[in-house]
């Protein structure tokens, strides 16, 4: 009976708790399926009145559509994060954690991993729905399709774990954060336009977020059948800048509230 | 060369200006049942906490089975575990569910009849998939001690152990203690303040009072020193006195 635990049933376990919770509800489940699915519903009309009214949208159909399915995946991503991460301060289980061999990494780890099993239930769902619907399959951009969505999984999780790392500080008093945080990158992601139309401020601010990039790269590929290699490397580049700053002020946020006491205090 | 299971030396813990412990000493054998006594905001969940490595010290050094606990705390955690009724397990898990994760986080082999043996042993085989959120507190105490014994640790820290119970729910808890630290021969370290609980159970008190460990010895050792009839006595001798000391 005598333990032997290892690294990855650690990550297991927690991934396993993660999955129960979802599983255990089925409205949490429909919520992942649910906002992108409006979303996409939402778009595909506009789209459908701007492919007749907007020669822009004329030149590539679906590129609404598909910027708000890519937008989904960074979304539920950083929400995928968080939202796991909340349900240990929402049920004061960080004592519990803690005092097991469980390491803040592998925890991290899991938090990442259910963050990519949200995604896919939420998007994926809503991709399929459009192409009766609207006759649109972002499948259609083809291989470079799967670099846009890694790409912007890590962007969510990058910002996930800044706003783990400020829910560790300062407890569910920044809870608000976790749904609101991303909305602040949406302006400068150009998400729906392109970074040009930006004032030259903001187009500084678009060119450091890996999103802009990737939204400016899936328009090169549906409007000029280009894939911009620069894009790809920069926003490659970012992310990895990014995503370990934010493991980086988990793992400092970690420390501190070991010396403050906060992982037996942090809760409702 | 055998280790004693804590040894703690000048353990110190400071947030902002308060000091919460003050540089206590501390070693407990192995098989031994210690008690941390004392009233609220005295240091004794402070000192659990850092012990557990929840916390860090400001000061002071913490061994556990002779490992520094500041720096190899994961060799040491997987020997070790706790309960404490104020520290829940999610409420949206069933039992079962919450001992499943628990005993894969201790890479317990053979889980499930691990959960049933505990279950069985705990009384808690009724309500094993019922959500922990619907227990009463008395289940709730049981499910989490389960939780705490899933490893076999050889050292069990219990912060309260009987909070918020009714008495017989109290007692059958103490006598769970009891038999099952005669069976494994684990030591026990437990916080509270209440008194036949630590008569009852520890071999070993510690009075705390500020932060600091202000008497030791057995139960009997510090009746007898205080010239009492009982634990609690001696605790409102020395709670008084602090009362007293700061007025």
């Amino acid at each position: 009976m005598r333990a032997s635990g290892s690294s990855p049933r650690r990550v297991r376990a927690m991934l396993t708790r993660y999955l129960y919770l979802l599983r255990s509800s089925w409205p949490r489940a429909l919520e992942l399926v649910y906002w992108p699915t409006i979303q996409m519903v939402l778009w595909g009309f506009t789209s459908q009145f701007l492919m007749t009214n907007s020669s822009w949208v004329a030149r590539a159909g679906g590129v609404l559509l598909a910027a708000v399915l890519l937008w989904d995946v960074m979304f539920r991503s950083q929400l995928g994060v968080s939202l796991s991460f909340l349900e240990e301060l929402w049920s004061r289980n960080l004592g519990h954690l803690f005092v097991s061999p469980l390491r803040p990494y592998e925890w991290v780890l899991a938090l990442l991993a259910m963050s990519l099993v949200r995604v896919v239930i939420g998007v994926v769902p809503a991709a399929l729905l459009a192409i009766p619907l609207y006759h649109y399959s972002i499948f259609t951009l083809g291989l470079p399709l799967l670099p846009f969505f890694v790409l912007l999984l890590i962007m969510g999780w990058a910002l996930g774990l800044m706003i783990a790392a400020l829910l560790l500080r300062h407890g569910l008093g920044a809870e608000s954060m976790a749904w609101l945080a991303v909305f602040l990158l949406a302006p400068a992601s150009a998400i729906y336009y392109p970074v040009a139309v930006l004032p030259g401020w903001l187009q500084y601010i678009a060119w450091s977020l890996p999103s802009a990039h990737v939204f400016e790269g899936m328009r090169a590929v549906m409007f000029d059948h280009l894939f911009r290699l620069d894009h790809f490397l920069a926003a490659l580049g970012l992310d990895f800048l990014y995503v370990g700053l934010g493991a980086l002020l988990f793992l400092l946020a970690f420390r501190q509230a070991r010396e403050r006491g906060a992982l037996l205090q942090t809760g409702e | 060369m055998s280790h004693p299971v804590i040894l703690i030396r000048g353990l110190k813990k400071c947030f902002d200006r308060v000091t919460a412990v003050d540089g206590i000493d501390f070693v407990q054998e192995p098989g031994t049942i210690a008690g941390l006594l004392g009233g609220n905001g005295a240091g004794k969940t402070t000192t659990l906490a850092m012990l557990l490595g929840l916390l860090v010290p400001s000061e002071g050094q913490i061994r556990i089975f002779g490992e520094d606990m500041l720096t190899h705390r994961y060799r040491v955690l997987p020997r070790m575990n706790f309960s404490s009724p104020y520290v829940d397990l999610p409420h949206r898990l069933t039992v079962r569910q919450n001992l499943t994760v628990y005993g894969m986080l201790y890479g317990i082999e053979r889980l499930p009849s691990r959960i049933e043996a505990l279950a069985e042993d705990l009384q808690i085989s009724g309500f094993l998939d019922r959500l922990t959120g619907t227990l009463s507190a008395g289940q709730k105490t049981r499910v989490a001690l389960a939780k705490a014994l899933l490893n076999e640790p050889e050292l069990l820290l219990l912060d309260e152990p009987t909070a918020s119970l009714d008495p017989d729910t109290g007692d059958w808890i103490r006598q769970y203690l009891h038999t099952w630290q005669q069976r494994s021969h684990a030591a026990i370290l437990l916080a509270s303040h209440n008194m036949g609980e630590v008569e009852r159970l520890c071999s070993e008190v510690l009075m705390m009072r500020a932060g600091r460990i202000v008497d030791r010895g057995t139960p009997h050792a510090l009746i007898d020193r205080y010239g009492r009839r009982t634990l609690e006595e001696v605790f409102l001798d020395i709670a008084r006195a602090d009362r007293a000391r700061i007025a």
